[in-house]
């Protein structure tokens, strides 16, 4: 059954065609994969600088082995003075005098880490890695079809990712520092150079967005065809593996709320450089600030779901796989998908709830957002149904969905406290904010990424990643993230706003300086641990253990294909007869029955 | 966890904390179930040899009664917040004639404060420009009209639990009854530049006689 007729596909391919030009899904999907853990550094190194700044504002960097880090900071102290030389020319000998230690990080230079890690982390790793690499990896294995339906442009799509990546690389380098108005580039202050010194910092930023825009754009189109169209003889739409399923709407999320962003970009673009005023509040001007927040939030609000859905897609396939049992109300799980895809188009307004929008329809928000809890917590209770009188085996890529599913649990909660309007009023733009971001993206999709990772490594590469070290990794990381995360709630609670440089300049902030000290030990330490995931995952390339088809066991399609896979993956297109989590299934031999199976044929094993 | 929580000093504060510990507690008791359930099954459903996981596909019962039980506490969450929101931030509630009517304005990176003056009008001769110093009677209802010269700001009071983010040619209306004699931070919340952190003003909450000693110190009759 495995080997096979499909010769055309066999011949040799020239390295580029292979391995750069790829038009494999495969391959475009480990490109994806090393491309988001490169960025995945950067985003990281980025946040480690300015932790140390909170931890120990105003003193300078040690210069251990990050003299990189350390040179680059020296340029942008000088950027900075230029800025500060044409705004506050009067002002610059004491600014000077009290700023020009070497090796701090000052305040705009801060603004533009944050920035920067936030943007990286949200657009150029946990997209790319969820949907650029498993999307295309997975896609064409799960439904079982040969790749996916428009090679041409899924490569395309990569290498627009690249020239967004090298275009948001250059902003670093150019005069006046990179964007430093947040992620969320509230206008105006992201719309007139002269409120920040920011100069083509800001522009590259909205450029390398569009262009990463597009590349999601094609991406999305490539994944809905697919799926609509390719899937394998007997794979009906309720057939599909919730992963599937996740990524299905996470494309048309994709489709619709992408193009969103690009029109702001293009409005905030031709404020900066044709001198409209879309997001400026002259009074000659017509334009409004509070446009660009709800375009923003529009597009910004499916896009925090696009981070999360296909993280609960994996771990549904994680947690099923490992409990040895079918998703609890596998229907109940698609249809709370279908509806957190909905719902997440009429809940924007609850990141503006104190922004000066009418505060009627701050109750509207709050009323829609609350409903929107729902369905999470659906998904929650089907996982822990799932695992009820299951047969769980605590494999590392199981651990990480149960992290996940706890991690999610608090980011979930901690929700219904923003939603809660006059609640929001003290902890909007606290670090309560940044707790819940990290929980449900950090906890959330990171964990199901890393889970996903090391369950499908070996058809990705044929081998085993080394257990030892990826449970290392795992517990490493699960204890420093939650001592890096949990305690940003207390600070939240006690005030402390998010974004700011250094909070011992408040007095009602002073008795926070112990704990920002210990979140930045323990991010320094989440850090570390994330090296141990990269040498193990390069490492395992090369000389992991030698992975047999279907090591875990499962019903999916993917693991029907040879490992390696080869390109166009399957000897013969399978045939599905069966839903996707037949696990247990009273009087069988084995415990699982894959969906390629016969009916009342004989079970095979796993080979 | 909320003791961590700055002293409230205003009026409308203790509805904002009451809901902050119902949700605390709501959440604390959901957290404790759900995390227990996770860590029950998750001993008692190990793998064992010789065991084998229950088929099971799902239970329509279950789901409904689970969706139902959520949607009632959200909506009932919902329902608690709307008049406190309201009270707080909705223009139309708020308690008429104020004894105290000041503007502030956010400018990188200070909060300009111009008081109309003793004849109650803005753009006269008789207003006040004070840089970063707000003063109020305590007990009083004082109005603030928000805005900004260039970029968002947001007056935060943590103590007041009051945040109105300042915008740029528009008015926002706020207010506050300060309960405790004191002098309070106003850090601004919104990224609004270089010098965001650090823009800080005070909140001067003058017992009544202070007050009084204040304006006529200003405005001598
Ligand atoms: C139970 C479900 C959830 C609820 C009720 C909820 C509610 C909220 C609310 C009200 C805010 C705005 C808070 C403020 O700025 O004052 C917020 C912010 C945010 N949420 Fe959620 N959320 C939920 C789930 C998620 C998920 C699943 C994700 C993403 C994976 C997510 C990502 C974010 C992010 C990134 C922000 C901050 C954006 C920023 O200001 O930088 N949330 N959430
Ligand atoms: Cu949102
Ligand atoms: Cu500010």
């Amino acid at each position: 059954m495995h080997d096979n007729e499909h010769a055309s596909h066999h011949h040799e391919e020239s390295f580029i065609r292979k391995y750069i030009f790829s038009l494999d899904h495969k391959m475009i999907g480990k490109q994806f994969l090393i491309y988001g853990l490169i960025m995945f550094f950067v985003g990281g190194g980025l946040a480690l600088l300015f932790r140390w700044q909170l931890a120990y504002p105003e003193r300078p960097l040690p210069i251990i082995g990050a003299s990189q880090q350390y040179m680059d900071e020296g340029e942008v102290v000088t950027g900075a003075d230029r800025m500060w030389e044409n705004i506050y020319e009067s002002e610059k000998e004491e600014w000077l005098e009290v700023n020009m230690p070497n090796g701090v990080v000052e305040p705009a230079f801060y603004n533009m880490l944050f920035t920067m890690h936030a943007t990286i982390m949200v657009f150029f790793v946990v997209v790319p890695i969820l949907v650029g690499t498993f999307g295309n990896f997975l896609i064409p294995l799960m439904i079982g079809t040969r790749d996916m339906a428009f090679p041409i442009l899924n490569m395309l799509s990569f290498w627009l990712a690249v020239l967004a990546a090298i275009i948001m690389a250059i902003g670093f380098f150019v005069p006046g520092g990179h964007a430093a108005a947040g992620w969320t580039g509230y206008a105006p202050l992201s719309a007139d150079p002269q409120w920040t010194g920011v100069e083509w910092g800001q522009n590259l930023w909205a450029i390398s967005l569009l262009i990463q825009g597009f590349s999601s754009l094609v991406g999305s189109i490539n994944y809905i065809t697919t799926i609509i169209n390719m899937r394998a003889p007997g794979m009906t739409f309720f057939r599909l593996p919730l992963v599937i399923w996740s990524l299905f709407i996470v494309a048309i999320l994709l489709l619709l709320a992408f193009p969103v962003l690009s029109s702001a970009l293009a409005l905030l673009i031709f404020d900066r450089l044709a001198g409209t005023t879309f997001f400026s509040a002259t009074a000659e001007g017509g334009g409004d600030p509070l446009l660009w927040q709800h375009l923003f939030w529009f597009f910004g609000h499916p896009e925090v779901y696009i981070l999360i859905l296909p993280g609960m897609g994996i771990a549904s396939e994680l947690i099923a796989v490992f409990s040895r049992k079918p998703i609890f109300g596998y229907r109940s799980m698609v249809y709370a998908m279908i509806a957190i895809a909905f719902l997440g188009w009429i809940v924007w307004g609850h990141h503006m709830f104190q922004s000066g929008m009418r505060p009627g329809l701050g109750s509207v928000f709050m009323t829609t957002t609350m409903l929107i809890a729902v369905p999470s917590a659906i998904k929650t209770f089907n996982w822990l149904g799932t695992m009820f009188r299951g047969s769980i085996k605590f494999t590392t890529p199981m651990l990480h969905g149960i992290a996940f599913v706890s991690m999610f649990v608090i980011g979930g909660l901690s929700g219904i406290y923003m939603a809660n309007t006059p609640v929001d009023i003290f902890i909007h733009d606290t670090y309560y904010i940044v707790a819940h971001i990290h929980y449900v993206v950090f906890g959330g999709s990171l964990f199901a990424i890393f889970g996903g990772i090391v369950f499908w490594f070996p058809k990705m590469y044929g081998r085993y990643m080394n257990d030892v070290l990826s449970k290392i990794h795992f517990w490493l990381t699960f204890v420093a993230f939650n001592c890096t995360f949990f305690p940003m709630h207390i600070l939240g609670v006690g005030g402390h706003m998010r974004r700011i440089s250094n909070p011992m300049q408040y007095e009602f902030l002073q008795g926070f300086e112990g704990m920002n000290i210990f979140i930045t030990m323990s991010a320094f330490t989440l850090g570390f641990a994330q090296l141990i995931l990269v040498f193990n995952f390069f490492w395992s390339i090369y000389r992991g253990k030698v992975a047999e088809q279907n090591p875990w066991q499962v019903t999916t399609l993917e693991w029907e294909a040879p490992t390696p896979v080869p390109h166009g993956n399957f000897g013969q297109i399978p045939t599905v007869y069966r839903g996707p989590y037949e696990y247990s299934v009273p009087g069988e031999e084995n415990d699982w029955i894959p969906q390629a199976q016969p009916e009342h044929a004989p079970a095979t094993s796993g080979d | 966890m909320l003791q961590w929580l700055p002293e409230n000093v205003s009026t409308f504060g203790q509805s904002v904390d009451s809901l902050f510990y119902a949700i605390y507690y709501l959440t604390l008791v959901v957290f404790i179930l759900v995390m227990g359930t996770l860590i029950v099954f998750l001993i008692k459903y190990r793998h064992q040899e010789g065991k084998r996981a229950h088929y099971i596909e799902g239970s329509t019962t279950v789901e409904i009664v689970w969706t139902a039980a959520t949607t009632v506490i959200v909506f009932g969450l919902a329902m608690l917040s709307y008049p406190q929101w309201n009270n707080i931030k909705s223009p139309t509630q708020f308690p008429e004639n104020p004894d105290v009517v000041v503007q502030v304005s956010g400018k990188q990176f200070n909060w300009d404060m111009t008081y109309p003056g003793p004849d109650n009008e803005f753009g006269t001769d008789d207003d006040l420009e004070l840089e970063n110093e707000l003063h109020v009677p305590i007990n009083a209802v004082v109005h603030i009209r928000l805005t900004s010269v260039d970029v968002i700001h947001s007056f935060f009071v943590p103590q007041l639990r009051l945040k109105q983010d300042s915008l740029p040619n528009r008015f926002i209306n706020v207010w506050f009854e300060a309960t405790k004699a004191g002098r309070y931070e106003i850090p601004c919340a919104e990224l609004c530049g270089f010098g965001h952190s650090g823009m800080l003003g005070y909140l001067n909450v003058h017992t009544q006689e202070n007050y009084n000693a204040w304006v006529q110190e200003r405005w001598p009759q």
